[in-house]
Parts: C-alpha cells; sequence; structure tokens
C-alpha cells in the first residue's frame, strides 16, 4: 500500500488548488483524475479537428487573487476587461464596458447614469458578501472570536455609509432582481442582462424570489483586482487548467490522470486510504474530495460508515442543472450585425428583456426547454488564435433553460434544442448556420456523465439562499470537514460556491492546515 | 343540501372504526368483564380484562396471555440485512445468530434514541424489528445503498406474549413438541394448523414466558389452542395495566413513557442519548460504524451527558408516579416515570430520570415527593429513595433450561 499525507480526489481547479497549498506546506500529495487530463470544467478540448473548445467556464470572472498568489499563479494582471454586449435584434446594441459596465455604449445619457448608481449600489452590498465568501462558515453552536469580528466588521462596513445604506441592504438582499432592475432602469437590454446574470446556472427566474443573490454572487468575483469584469477563456497552454496544472506539478504533487477512486475506505468515522481503479489501495491522513457532494458521498462512501440523517440530506442536495453549453466550428468569424469587430472577442448575452428571462424560465419548472432562449456568447478564437485553424473560429455559448430532469429525455430533447439554439442564433448572426463546420452540444445530462457531476450542475449543487454559507453543502458537512474524520470536501459543492474561484479548494486546503497533524 | 366533503368522508371506513381491532380481539372483547380500553398504535388494547390485581397475580403466580400485535413489526430481508441493521442499530448484529433475537436500541445521527425495540434473525439474511414507535420512513432513508427490503408488517402479524411459570406447562400442554430446550432470547418454528407459528422465548415481564408471533389468520386458531391448554395451569387474559407492573419489577423501559422518542419530541432537550436511558450498555464502540456513534463518543468522551435513569427504592409503599425527585429535600433533579408497591420485591420501586451528576456520581440524600390523594385532598409525603439497581426482581425461573413446569 501507498501512503500519502493528502489524496486530493479530482484534478479540477479546486482540487488542484487544495493539493499545491498541500504540497507547497510541505505534505507529500497525490491528485486522482479520472479524466486523462486535469482541468475539469475549466479544461479545454478538442471537440472538431483543430477546434478547440475552453471547456464549460468560457468567460472567467472571479479567479480569486488569493488563490493565485497562493499558488504562485500569474494571470490576467493587466486590466483589460472584456466588454459585455447586450444584443438587441434590431442591431441596436448596448455595450458594458470596464468592470461590469463602468462606462455603457447604446443607452440615453440618463441611463447611463442610473445604470452607474445600480452598479455602485449592488457592488457595495456584494462586498459585504464577498467578506464572508473568502471565509470559513461559521460552525452553529460554536461561533468562533473571529466570526464575531467579522460579522462586526461586515456591521461596521455597512454602517460607514449611513444607516440608509443598511436599510437598503437588508431591504434588498432577499429581493428578485426584475424588482429591483425595474427600480433602477428603463432600458430592457440592461434589465435582460442583469437579469440573466443573476440566474445563469440557478434555478431561479428574474422573478423568483432571492434570484439577486446570483446576481450579488457574480458581483463577488475580480479579475485583477477590478471586481465584476471578465476576460475570456483561453485554452491549449494557456487555459485556467494549464494553469493551475503547472503550479501543482512545480509545488511537487503527485498527479495521476485516466485514474478513478472507485472506494473511500472508512471504518468507524474515520476515512483512511482510496481504492483506485487500477486496484491499487493508497492511503493518507487527509483525503481531500474535490468532487460532487453527492459523488463523494453516494457513489464512492459505503452507506454503512455514514449516518442517515447525513446521507439523506447529501441525497437531498438540489442540484439539477439548467444550462446547457454549445461550442461550434465556424469556417470563418461570424458577423453579429451592429457588433464591432473588436467587441466580439467579448461576451455577446441574449436577453432582451427581463420577460425574455423570465419567460425562457417557465417552461423549465416544468420540465421543459426553453422554446425561446437566452444565452451568453464567445468568440473564444479571437482571445486565443490557438483554438481554430487560421481564418476559421470558435463559438462558445451557454443556453438557458435546458432543465436537467427533461420530461421528455434529452435523447429526444436534445435535437430538438439545439435546433432552437442554432435557430435562435441565426436570428442574431444571420447566416452563421452557413457557416458550420462542426457542432459540440452538451445538455446538462451530457455534463452529468462527462464530467462526474451529478445533475449536470457546475456549481455542484443550487447555489441558493438554503444551501449557501453554513448549509453548504449540508449542514454536518459546511466546513470542509465531514463526519468521516481525514475525509475533506473541496468542490464547488462547499462553501462559498461554483464557477472559476479555486476558493473552495483554498480554504479547505486552510482548514486542513489550521489543524494538527495526526 | 348534502355535504360533499362529510359524504366523503362518511364512505372512508375509518370514520366508523377509529382504533383497529387486533387478529385476537374477538377473543379478549368475549372475556373481558371491565370493558377497559385503550389505544395502542391505533389498535383497540386492555388495560384490564377482569382485575389488574389478579391479572398480575396471574404473571407471577400461573401464566398470563397478553396480546402484543400491536407492537410495531418491520421485516427487513436481503442481502444487506445485516450490514444495514448494523448501521441502523447501537449493538453488533453479527454477533446476532439466527434464531436469536436481542434487545437493541437505534439513535438518529445526533445520537439521540428514535426507538428501543426486540431484534429477531429469522435467516441469515431475515430479520423481523419489533418497537413501540413507527419508523418506516427512517428505516427506508436508511436503506439507501444497501441491498434491502423493508417491509412493515404489523397488521400481518399476530403475536401474543405467554408470560408466567406455567408458560411452559401450557405451551408443552397446547403439543408444541420440541419447545424445551428453547433458552432466553432463542426463536424457533413450530408447526400450527396448515402453515408455523413462530415462537420466542422473550418477554416483557422478566418471567418465564414466550411470545407467539403467526399470521393473523392464524390468530384466533392459535389463541384457542392455548387457551384450551391452559385451562389446567392457570392461565388468564390479561390488560396492560398487570404486564406494567411485572415490565417495572423486571426494570424495563417503555417509549414515551419512561423517555420521549427523538422523532415524538416537540422540545430540543428532552433528546436523550442512550447513556441517559440506561442503555449505554446496548452500545458497542468495537462494532462498525452505526447511527449516532460519533455524538455518542464525543458525548461520552467531553463528559456532556446530562441525564441518567436510575431504580429507584423508596421508603413507605405508596406509589411514587409522576413524583418529582429532590436532592437535599429541596433541589430539584428529577422525575419519576413509572413507579409501584412492587408485591414480589415488597418494596416500593420506581423508574427516574435524573439530571446528572444526581444519580450518577451523587447519589446520596435524594427525596421524592408523593401527593397521595386521601378523600379529595392532597397529602404531601417527602419520601427518602435510594438509587437502586434494576431489575428490582430477578427470578431463576426466567432463565432455567430445561424450563420448570410448577
Amino acid at each position: 500500500m501507498t501512503s500519502f499525507d493528502a489524496i486530493v480526489i479530482g484534478g479540477g481547479h479546486n482540487g488542484l488548488t487544495a493539493a499545491t497549498l498541500l504540497a507547497r506546506s510541505g505534505r507529500k500529495v497525490v491528485v486522482i483524475e479520472a479524466d486523462d487530463a486535469l482541468g475539469g470544467a475549466a479544461r479545454s478540448f478538442e471537440f472538431h479537428a483543430g477546434f478547440v473548445s475552453p471547456g464549460l467556464a468560457h468567460v472567467i470572472n472571479r479567479l480569486d487573487p488569493d488563490v493565485l498568489s497562493a499558488l504562485a499563479i500569474e494571470h490576467a494582471t493587466a486590466r483589460t476587461a472584456a466588454p459585455t454586449v447586450a444584443l438587441s435584434l434590431s442591431g441596436a446594441h448596448a455595450v458594458l464596458r470596464g468592470a461590469y459596465g463602468e462606462t455603457i455604449d447604446g443607452v440615453s445619457r440618463d441611463e447611463a447614469a442610473r445604470f452607474r448608481e445600480l452598479r455602485s449600489k449592488l457592488l457595495f452590498q456584494a462586498g459585504i458578501f464577498k467578506r464572508f465568501l473568502k471565509r470559513r462558515p461559521p460552525e452553529v453552536g460554536e461561533i468562533a472570536f473571529t466570526d464575531l469580528k467579522s460579522f462586526a466588521t461586515a456591521g461596521l462596513h455597512l454602517l460607514s455609509k449611513g444607516r440608509e445604506e443598511g436599510r437598503d441592504f437588508l431591504r434588498m438582499l432577499l429581493m428578485n432582481v426584475a424588482d429591483v432592475a425595474d427600480e433602477y432602469l428603463t432600458d430592457d437590454r440592461l434589465k435582460g442582462v442583469a437579469a440573466f446574470d443573476a440566474t445563469l446556472g440557478i434555478h431561479l427566474g428574474p422573478r423568483s424570489p432571492t434570484s439577486l443573490l446570483g446576481l450579488y454572487y457574480r458581483l463577488t468575483g475580480e479579475v485583477a483586482g477590478a471586481t465584476g469584469a471578465q476576460v475570456v477563456a483561453k485554452g491549449n497552454g494557456h487555459s485556467i487548467a494549464a494553469l493551475f496544472d503547472a503550479a501543482a506539478t512545480k509545488a511537487g504533487v503527485s498527479i495521476r490522470t485516466g485514474t478513478r477512486v472507485e472506494k473511500i475506505i472508512a471504518d468507524r468515522g474515520r476515512a483512511s486510504a482510496v481504492v483506485l481503479s487500477t486496484g491499487e489501495t493508497l492511503e493518507a491522513a487527509a483525503i481531500i474530495s474535490a468532487i460532487h457532494p453527492q459523488a463523494t458521498f453516494m457513489a464512492l462512501t459505503d452507506a454503512a460508515e455514514i449516518g442517515t440523517g447525513f446521507r439523506r440530506a447529501v441525497g437531498n442536495i438540489r442540484t439539477k442543472g439548467n444550462v446547457a453549453k454549445l461550442d461550434l466550428a465556424l469556417d470563418g468569424i461570424p458577423d453579429f450585425p451592429g457588433v464591432a469587430r473588436d467587441d466580439l472577442a467579448g461576451r455577446l448575452v441574449i436577453a432582451r428583456s427581463i420577460d425574455h428571462v423570465e419567460q425562457a424560465f417557465n417552461p423549465a419548472k416544468y420540465g421543459q426547454f426553453s422554446t425561446d432562449p437566452v444565452m451568453e456568447i464567445t468568440l473564444p478564437s479571437l482571445t486565443d488564435p490557438t483554438l481554430a485553424p487560421d481564418g476559421a473560429c470558435t463559438l462558445s455559448a451557454l443556453v438557458e433553460f435546458a432543465p436537467y430532469a427533461l420530461a421528455d429525455g434529452w435523447e429526444k430533447g436534445k435535437p430538438a434544442f439545439l435546433k432552437i439554439v442554432l435557430e435562435t442564433l441565426e436570428r442574431y448572426c444571420p447566416g452563421i448556420g452557413a457557416s458550420i463546420v462542426a457542432t459540440h452540444f452538451l445538455t446538462p445530462a451530457d455534463m452529468e456523465e462527462r464530467y462526474n457531476l451529478p445533475g449536470g450542475h457546475w456549481h455542484h449543487g443550487e447555489l441558493q439562499a438554503d444551501q449557501l454559507l453554513i448549509n453548504r453543502p449540508v449542514s454536518a458537512a459546511s466546513g470542509y470537514t465531514t463526519p468521516l474524520e481525514g475525509l475533506y470536501l473541496a468542490s464547488a459543492g462547499s462553501h462559498p460556491g461554483g464557477g472559476i474561484s479555486g476558493l473552495p479548494g483554498l480554504l479547505a486546503a486552510r482548514q486542513i492546515l489550521s489543524e494538527k497533524r495526526a | 343540501m348534502k355535504h360533499l366533503t362529510a359524504f366523503n368522508r362518511a364512505e372512508q371506513g375509518h370514520i366508523l372504526t377509529p382504533r383497529l381491532e387486533t387478529p385476537f380481539h374477538d377473543r379478549l372483547a368475549a372475556l373481558s368483564e371491565t370493558n377497559d380500553w385503550y389505544s395502542w398504535a391505533g389498535y383497540k388494547a386492555p388495560h384490564s380484562i377482569f382485575d389488574t390485581e389478579l391479572e398480575y397475580f396471574a404473571i407471577r403466580s400461573t401464566s398470563a396471555l397478553f396480546d402484543i400485535s400491536p407492537m410495531v413489526k418491520y421485516r427487513i430481508r436481503g442481502t444487506d440485512a445485516a450490514r444495514y441493521l448494523n448501521r441502523l442499530t447501537v449493538r453488533d448484529v453479527v454477533k446476532l445468530g439466527v434464531n436469536r433475537v436481542h434487545y437493541t436500541a437505534w439513535c438518529d445521527d445526533h445520537g439521540h434514541v428514535l426507538d428501543d425495540g426486540t431484534l429477531f434473525r429469522l435467516g441469515e439474511e431475515d430479520f423481523r424489528l419489533c418497537c413501540q414507535e413507527r419508523h418506516l420512513p427512517w428505516l427506508l432513508d436508511s436503506a439507501g445503498g444497501f441491498s434491502v427490503e423493508i417491509d412493515e408488517e404489523t397488521a400481518e402479524i399476530a403475536a401474543v406474549a405467554l408470560q408466567g411459570p406455567t408458560a411452559f406447562a401450557v405451551l408443552e400442554a397446547a403439543g408444541f413438541a420440541g419447545i424445551e430446550p428453547l433458552k432466553p432470547f432463542q426463536l424457533a418454528e413450530f408447526p400450527h394448523a396448515d402453515g408455523s407459528v413462530m415462537i420466542s422465548r422473550t418477554g416483557f415481564t422478566g418471567d418465564l414466558g414466550y411470545e407467539l408471533f403467526a399470521p393473523a389468520n392464524a390468530a384466533l386458531g392459535l389463541w384457542d389452542r392455548l387457551w384450551t391448554a391452559g385451562s389446567g395451569f392457570g392461565l388468564k387474559a390479561i390488560g396492560y395495566d398487570a404486564l406494567n407492573r411485572a415490565r417495572i419489577e423486571a426494570g424495563f423501559i417503555v417509549a414515551n413513557a419512561d423517555f420521549i422518542t427523538a422523532e415524538t419530541a416537540l422540545r430540543a432537550d428532552r433528546e436523550r442519548l442512550p447513556d441517559e436511558i440506561g442503555l449505554d450498555w446496548l452500545v458497542d464502540p468495537e462494532k462498525p460504524y452505526f447511527n449516532g456513534r460519533d455524538a455518542i463518543l464525543r458525548a461520552r468522551a467531553k463528559g456532556t451527558l446530562k441525564h441518567v435513569l436510575v431504580g429507584l427504592e423508596i421508603e413507605g409503599n405508596i406509589p411514587a408516579e409522576g413524583a418529582i425527585v429532590y436532592h437535599r429535600g429541596k433541589k430539584e433533579v428529577g422525575l419519576v416515570t413509572a413507579a409501584i408497591w412492587s408485591p414480589l420485591a415488597k418494596r416500593n420501586i420506581a423508574i427516574a430520570t435524573l439530571s446528572r451528576p444526581f444519580g450518577a456520581s451523587v447519589t446520596d440524600n435524594l427525596w421524592v415527593e408523593i401527593y397521595a390523594m386521601r378523600e379529595l385532598r392532597y397529602q404531601k409525603l417527602m419520601k427518602r429513595a435510594r438509587v437502586v439497581p434494576r431489575p428490582f426482581v430477578k427470578l431463576d425461573r426466567r432463565a432455567a433450561t430445561p424450563p420448570g413446569r410448577f
């Protein structure tokens, strides 16, 4: 039997973050990745000869600076935020520039001012959340002094702008994004973008209560110190996966790809080893599972080694994905009428209005996909030319709403939905259909299978009020520790949640480092 | 005007029979002189049949038949049945042999007792779990990840307890050949009518006794068989009040009488760890993981156990049922949950729950305050109580094998 100080299950960016940090502290660490390459959802892959997809995560907007510095990764130090183009069928688009619309083109001066007001309000409020995203959630019943300190400083920060701001924060906290957008804005395109960003990857419509939380979450992210900014993901050797891979290798992490963990061995409350698909057993004092909590506990852990209530709670995590991923290989750069050539390298959003997003969401409640879907589109090969042959182009889109549990099943639904998605694209980019060389389309059911992602949910569980902080993924495992001593969680299923941030991995590693070594 | 809702309700049978009748009900009803019934898990069950005092003495002097059909019964079968039950319950199921029974308990993730009961191992992969409360959702939730099949068979299986010194003689006279070698907590199948009856040497009286399980449609035939055989051995039908006296003497606890089960407790501080209700001896830290293990062992290690269940011997002869327990006669430290004057022990005995350290490390100077109703006036008695071991009554005949005929 081979022995390590730490075994990390899953070589996604969170697993690699935890592994690298532990290795840098002098521990002997191995990462076990089922796929033949590291990176998980942040890994690029060739989907057609010469055409490479950046992976599920095609926009980078929350890669945490603390994670980058802890891992000694250099990334996007220049403030080159990609714009967001709110597409309009008329060709009169609105363009948000800088970090989440510091300036806006294509709207009236008054509307731009109103957006600025909303933006600064949301950034201020998101900043209060942000304090809690970068630390272990407090433990109910065992609130530590540092927890009280962070509550107190958050409270002081809130009051620093006056009582009125404090009241407004508490008023808005659990509101829906539609009401907030209506309160500030008049332009449907801007409202549509806000509604889209608030609900992307979350099973909520813009008028669903608490849907504003999704936008707060989006606005806790930063790129190169600019909160709310975004960059389009690169691929191949420049992908996020490659950066994390290199950092892990440099830190001396052993990496085993193409190897699946079949079982976590536990006995009487203590996890001690993993059994691999190769038949080997690896032992370690710390086993860090950086895969979906349900995959960890329902598939890898013997039910006889965990409590009924705990297993039931994990099984009940709401984790039905709602987003489909489209990659197109195009024989040339597509022409979106009215979009400047430079802006094509940014993010294009099809969300005409709040109603559009809401109506796209409605069928998802009943297990149907949208017939007029909303989506965000990038042309990644414009940012990273290595992704497509010369003169050709790739298009990547995250499309909502595509409920995991489609009533008629995805086998039948996938071609029908793809047809709708391509027809939708054609309306905003006439002629694109004729330039398609290859199509690669993933429904949540496909993502589940391809990424071992229960429900095909990239957040590893709905990012909603009931599954945040001390309830993420479930209360008995909210602090990266689990009821099994020696087993830790480090995936997006843990606080603070999904997106390419590295924070769950960072905080899990810090938790392990803070404990006395056995 | 015809009211549709009321009309629909009247169509539902349960409105007409708010209490279910057990498979033995016809016989019990015919014998009942007191017509004194209560609800046990939704079934009509007798408090008494003819006279509680005499029924009690039937248990201790001759033999008694007590209908335990309302006891909740689950059947657990499958290749993972033993592994499943080992995770569910606090005792080591691997040590429970086929055709054996053990008393056990099960807890939630926080170590709080959900219920206690008896587990019958009918086969290598076939078990019956008997208990006071219903637990199907918990049992089904626990089944995830195990290859087991779980069925509730409370209504399908009739059960009767035959307890008392002549219990063996009655079974022998009833023609259950081969009953003699059955040891306590052992079970065997015996032919009855067209099928069979499962007989275990178990009971809730601390006396020589057996429990018989048969399909509901064979119940009346089984009763008649025992009743006819019992005529020469003083066999009596009894109700719960008599049984309750015997079980207190034997020191047994009753769920939701001597402790509140975790799922029925409305108040957070009413839940109990096994060690807080005298079931610490069931908990096996050496066996594989089980629900509540972490919490129980943590509470032991940290010394955070809050309560203790004890046997008390109280001076005088007035039963202290429901009495408050005091330390030095002043500080309230607990409550008596069951108490009788024991005719067999000739002692005034009680089961009580105390707040630690009282009852655990502090056992001196305990008092109970008894309110004795004397012709519409309470007479307040402050009586000295002594912590004593349970059972209060220990009978050699309970375990003697072969059993005596008396």
